[in-house]
């Protein structure tokens, strides 16, 4: 099979998953912009994003993807490990034209990780989690604040320390989207000579408009809660 | 123009492929500045022969920069700290009087050090005979000009074309990998009809060959093209990871 | 008893001249086997016919190797250049097993790559009246009327071929906006019929040839031997049947065997140690083909390029040519007035700065139908003379100006660049000077060899199943080779001339079944090489091989350099005795012979350089003429234009070893003119 055997299959597997993942940021992160418009609005969203089973589904196939890009990250990282020899430079300079962030998406890919850990911790678990827990009876699980997002956004960017946390989080998101959409792009074969320049000012684009989406909301809450 | 340096040189000196290796320091005076850094290595071999020492073994040989001989990682870059230029087309007068320079071999798994500063790269002549080639015979072929080519498309594959196979862009890569130099190739011959006739099985060979040797992943840093010295586009990987994946998904 | 005795004086008049008539006999007897033995020896088996005709029916007649039969022959192929690559990898298509050597670690790093102007084809694409005829008499009278005149008809046939092949192959030639090929002129030419990639030809078309090479070795019909140095070719009854090669990482010495070996090793233009050749080009398996009885043609005929960057320092280590393709565009020149010179001379001035009423385009003014696209050997003796004449422009004063300013201004600097712009940015490195604006300064260096070991018509040498190829043969080129003309023929030799006429010796063979390589002579060949590598490894003395190198080299560059004279010859022969003395009594080789040892390697190689510079001088020495890239300065017009000696030199001189420290014999090969008529070239008009 070509998308394990091969080293262009393997990043090809790599692009489409991560590009699936820009894709459901870019979803995620508009959705999340609704909560500085209409707090009603967002928890319709996530009354609507519960635990049906439409988006239990999609969230499921959506773990398969984080999985998936995961786990082939480590592989691709411990071949190339591998490729380079036992005995490694002594000196090593940077190159004009090669970004910090493409030499080092495995760390920045970790701080993702731990991000997203954190976060379905501060919301996940206690949203659509819990009304799993709910749902198959479960008792002492307050299914109201379940779908209350609003709340959670409240309770969590209250809080300096998770507002600093999230912060990194989606610095390193930055910077993992700036290679990594136009890498995408690129293993796939969507590139030439002329798009190289688009390609990688679309995926600066790109990453700044997902992050910036999500930090308005963070800093916007954090706001809010100083006025309070 | 014409002026004079000293400079150290910290140069990895290994016996043999499985001796173990390590840096050794050597003070040079008096060297030109108008001198290249090959000429520099031949000013201090001379003076170790005259210690009755061994000299450095490094690989070279054209000395302007075609042949692809010559290799060197130098102070921490392929070919040097200049661009756009092999090693023996480096000058002295890019380093500053009382410089201390770092020389280390190609370093990757598939380029094993044989002596010093000479490396194995018989992996790349083993990709392109997995199909690095348009499978003609001698004689037999038609005139010339029988297929007109676009002038933009043969630029393109001039340009593919004018690598060197020196091992600069897997050296340079930190995932050890020879994409850049397979996609050039593939490239090459991608873009001319001629060539294009194989140009599924070409890509899917070369590649194969490439991951059976131990090269890595290619993740897209960019250091193989920044440090080429024949500046051979980072594009050319686009065309062949677009030429690879069609050729998997038709099949 | 009268008429006994008269019968007596009968018998003994009878006697007497029956025994003069015997000695008579005899002594004509060994005249004409003398005759015989030279005229076999030198017998160039030119096909009959006419001119046109005679590749034709060569290959019409000559024998042939079944498919079959292939596959029991073994032939290695020394070198990977354009005409060792391409001649293994046509014969190993055809189906023979062969056997391809190579110093470099890949084969794709022989030095054919940095040939950078293009190459000659008589396509007559441009419509400018470009024929095979033309390109021949070109060659011709380019090589100043000393090469054999079948020879280049059939190079100049197959140069079409050449460029049809190599298209196939993927060769990304220059090309014009309506998709066909272009086409540039070079010296000595009045068409454009020079096919190039960018200002890389060779290295595209060695990639070519390298790439067909590549498919034979995947497919397994080549073995490759890359990282080993041929070091004797092994004699079997007279027949060469294999050679002995030191792997040059282990350092072992290893023995091959071949029904026929083929040999495509270059030029030795290294002998003068600056030169433009790559630092490993060297002339010694030349050298061991020569000792086994091939015999060595021509070696005083060398060509010095007249565009190199010039020397600029004692630790220079070798020269860098910039194409001849930038006498298109580029005009050469120095300054009128000699306090100009000076001036630039002292770094007071610069080449911009002198108007363009004191600049002096000597080619333009003496040869003013070709003017810079004179032949090389014609446009190096103009910069010598100029230079010698007080006018150099660099602080050496061996320099003259080659500008583009007229160009950029008829062009503008886009064109420029285009057409020559990694020349530019290579001089701009080098020098450190930016040609754009500043003329680039050149100078003539030693470039290319038209002199080598002497083939008849099918590239074979003297000795039987040995055949040389490429630069190492004494070559189409007679004693100047034309820009774009090395290219074309070592493919021309590698592709569409040795895998035909190998097969006519080669048919004769196919009941010969492969040889063991313990057999004596073999034994012997490898014992030889031990004792020669002990010797050299064992004189432990003071002085490195390059230093010893650079000596002969600067020797061979004063006496048997631009101008030759008999003194400078006779001195050059002299001091040639005592490097080689030096070498052998002084030399210091450091490390071990079983491992990889460049100064070994060097060392070998410099052995032989030593025996070539020799043989040089010697054959300029006996060559009482000037003709092409040799020039003796008795010998010149009243202009200072060379002066062929028609009546006594129309030969190629062709050395044959007599053993160590013999003085080789020389044997001619005449070169009879039958469809060209001779003439003094002529560039001006």
């Amino acid at each position: 099979m070509w998308l394990i055997n091969s080293s262009v299959g393997r990043k090809v597997v790599m692009s489409i998953t991560g590009a699936s993942l820009v894709l459901f940021l870019l979803f995620h992160a508009s959705m999340n912009l609704v909560a500085i418009i209409s707090e009603e609005g967002y928890n319709m969203i996530c009354e609507f994003l519960g635990a049906n089973w439409y988006a239990l589904v999609a969230t499921a196939g959506l773990a398969g993807l984080v999985v998936v890009h995961i786990l082939y990250a480590f592989i691709l990282t411990v071949q190339n490990y591998r490729a380079r020899g036992s005995q490694r430079y002594a000196v090593s300079a940077g190159q004009k034209d090669v970004s910090w962030a493409s030499k080092n998406m495995l760390v920045l890919g970790v701080i993702v990780v731990l991000g997203i850990g954190l976060h379905l911790f501060n919301f996940w678990y206690k949203m659509q989690f819990a009304e799993i827990l709910h749902m198959s009876g479960v008792a002492d699980v307050d299914i109201a604040k379940a779908t209350d997002g609003v709340y959670w956004i409240k309770e969590t960017f209250a809080n300096p320390i998770y507002v600093v946390l999230y912060l990194v989080w989606l610095a390193a998101i930055w910077f993992h989207l700036t290679h990594g959409v136009w890498s995408a792009m690129h293993s796939l074969g969507l590139n030439n000579g002329i798009w190289m320049k688009r390609i990688k000012t679309i995926s600066c684009i790109v990453s700044t408009l997902v992050v910036l989406m999500f930090a308005s909301v963070v800093v916007y809450y954090f706001a809010m809660s100083l006025c309070a | 123009m014409e002026k004079s340096i000293n400079i150290k040189l910290r140069v990895w000196r290994q016996a043999g492929p499985k001796a173990k290796g390590g840096f050794e320091t050597y003070e040079l005076k008096n060297i030109s500045t108008d001198s290249s850094f090959l000429e520099m290595l031949d000013v201090l071999n001379e003076q170790l022969i005259s210690e009755r020492k061994e000299p450095i073994h490094f690989d070279h040989d054209c000395r302007e920069g075609i042949c692809g001989m010559c290799s060197l990682y130098i102070n921490g870059h392929p070919h040097g700290p200049d661009s756009a230029i092999t090693t023996c087309q480096l000058h002295m007068r890019k380093f500053k009087d009382g410089e201390t320079i770092t020389v280390e071999p190609w370093r990757s798994n598939a380029f094993p050090v044989i002596k010093d500063l000479t490396v194995n790269r018989n992996a790349y002549d083993q990709i392109i005979q997995a199909g690095g080639f348009v499978s003609v015979n001698t004689g037999g072929v038609p005139d010339a000009n029988a297929i007109p080519i676009p002038k933009k498309d043969a630029d393109e594959a001039m340009d593919a074309a004018s690598c060197i196979g020196c091992g600069a862009c897997a050296a340079a890569c930190k995932n050890g990998s020879a994409m850049l130099f397979v996609a050039a190739k593939v490239s090459q011959l991608a873009l001319l009809p001629q060539g294009r006739v194989e140009a599924a099985a070409r890509a899917k060979a070369m590649v194969a060959k490439m991951d059976e040797l131990g090269f890595g992943n290619c993740t897209n840093t960019g250091a193989c093209a920044a440090e080429c010295p024949k500046s051979v586009s980072l594009a050319n990987i686009a065309r062949l990871n677009r030429e690879f994946i069609c050729a998997k998904i038709k099949d | 008893m009268a008429k006994t005795k008269k019968d007596s004086i009968v018998e003994i008049a009878v006697e007497a001249a029956k025994e003069v008539v015997e000695t008579v006999k005899e002594a004509a007897k060994e005249v004409a086997k003398e005759l015989v033995e030279e005229n076999e020896t030198i017998d160039a088996k030119i096909p009959e016919g006419p001119l046109a005709e005679k590749w034709t029916n060569y290959k019409a007649h000559q024998k042939l190797v079944n498919p079959a039969n292939k596959r029991k022959l073994d032939v290695i192929v020394v070198g990977t250049g354009l005409a060792g690559a391409s001649a293994a990898a046509s014969l190993a298509e055809m189906g023979f097993n062969v056997l391809n050597f190579c110093i470099q670690d890949s084969p794709r790093r022989a030095h054919s790559i940095a040939a950078q102007g293009g190459i000659n084809a008589a396509k007559n694409y441009q419509n400018d009246g470009d024929s095979v005829y033309r390109l021949f008499y070109d060659t011709i009278k380019g090589g100043d009327y000393r090469a054999r005149e079948a020879n280049v008809y059939r190079l100049a046939e197959v140069s079409n071929n050449i460029i049809d092949q190599c298209v196939a192959q993927g060769v990304p030639f220059a090309r014009e906006y309506g998709g066909l090929l272009d086409n540039r002129s070079f010296g000595g030419a009045q068409v454009s019929r020079t096919f190039y990639a960018k200002g890389q030809t060779g290295q595209q078309l060695l990639l070519g040839a390298y790439s067909a090479l590549s498919r034979q070795i995947g497919k397994g019909k080549v073995k490759m031997y890359s990282r080993y140095e041929m070091l004797d070719v092994v004699v079997i009854d007279g027949r060469a049947r294999g050679i002995i090669a030191r792997n040059l990482i282990t350092g072992r010495i290893e023995r091959f065997f071949a029904h026929a070996v083929v040999v495509g090793t270059g030029g030795y233009g290294n002998a003068f140690f600056l030169s433009t050749n790559a630092m490993a080009s060297n002339g010694s398996a030349a050298m061991q083909m020569y000792r086994k009885g091939a015999y060595f043609s021509n070696p005083c005929y060398a060509q010095i390029h007249p565009t190199c960057i010039p020397v600029h320092g004692a630790f220079q280590s070798k020269l860098t040519l910039m194409s001849e393709s930038l006498r298109n565009d580029g005009r050469i020149w120095v300054p009128k007035k000699l306090e100009d010179a000076k001036a630039l001379q002292a770094g007071k001035l610069k080449g911009r700065d002198i108007p363009e009423e004191d600049r002096d385009y000597y080619l333009e003014r003496r040869y003013p139908a070709f003017g810079n696209l004179v032949p090389r050997d014609v446009a190096s003796r103009a910069a010598k003379e100029r230079c010698d004449a007080g006018y150099g422009v660099n602080s050496t004063g061996l320099a003259v100006f080659l500008d583009f300013s007229d160009a950029i201004k008829r062009l503008g600097k886009d064109v420029v660049e285009a057409k020559y712009g990694n020349l530019f940015q290579m001089y701009e490195k080098i020098v450190d000077e930016n040609p754009y604006e500043d003329p680039m300064m050149i100078f003539p260096a030693i470039h290319y060899t038209m002199g080598g070991i002497w083939v008849d018509y099918e590239l074979q040498t003297s000795v039987k199943g040995l055949f040389c190829i490429g630069e190492a043969n004494f070559s189409d080129h007679g004693a100047n080779r034309l820009g774009a003309s090395a290219l074309m023929q070592g493919l021309a030799d590698g592709y569409f001339v040795l895998p035909y006429t190998i097969q006519n010796y080669l048919a004769d063979q196919i009941s010969v079944p492969r040889m063991s390589t313990d057999l004596p002579e073999f034994v012997e060949a490898e014992k030889a090489i031990q004792e020669k590598i002990e010797k050299l490894m064992s004189i432990q003395g003071k002085r490195s091989v390059d230093s010893i190198h650079r000596e002969l080299g600067l020797i061979m560059w004063d006496f048997v350099g631009m101008g030759r004279t008999k003194e400078g010859l006779e001195t050059a022969l002299t001091k040639i005795k005592e490097v080689r003395k030096e070498f052998w009594s002084n030399v210091f080789i450091p490390g071990k012979a079983d491992d990889l040892n460049n100064e070994l390697e060097k060392a070998l190689r410099l052995a032989d350089f030593i025996e070539i510079g020799e043989l040089m001088a010697r054959d300029a020495l006996m060559r009482e003429e000037s003709c092409g890239g040799h020039f003796r300065e008795e010998y010149q017009t009243p202009e200072g234009e060379a002066l062929r000696q028609d009546d006594k030199f129309s030969f190629a001189s062709c050395w044959k070893y007599m053993g160590e420290g013999q003085e080789p014999k020389l044997l001619k090969e005449k070169l009879d003119y039958e469809f060209i008529k001779r003439q003094t070239r002529n560039y001006k008009s």
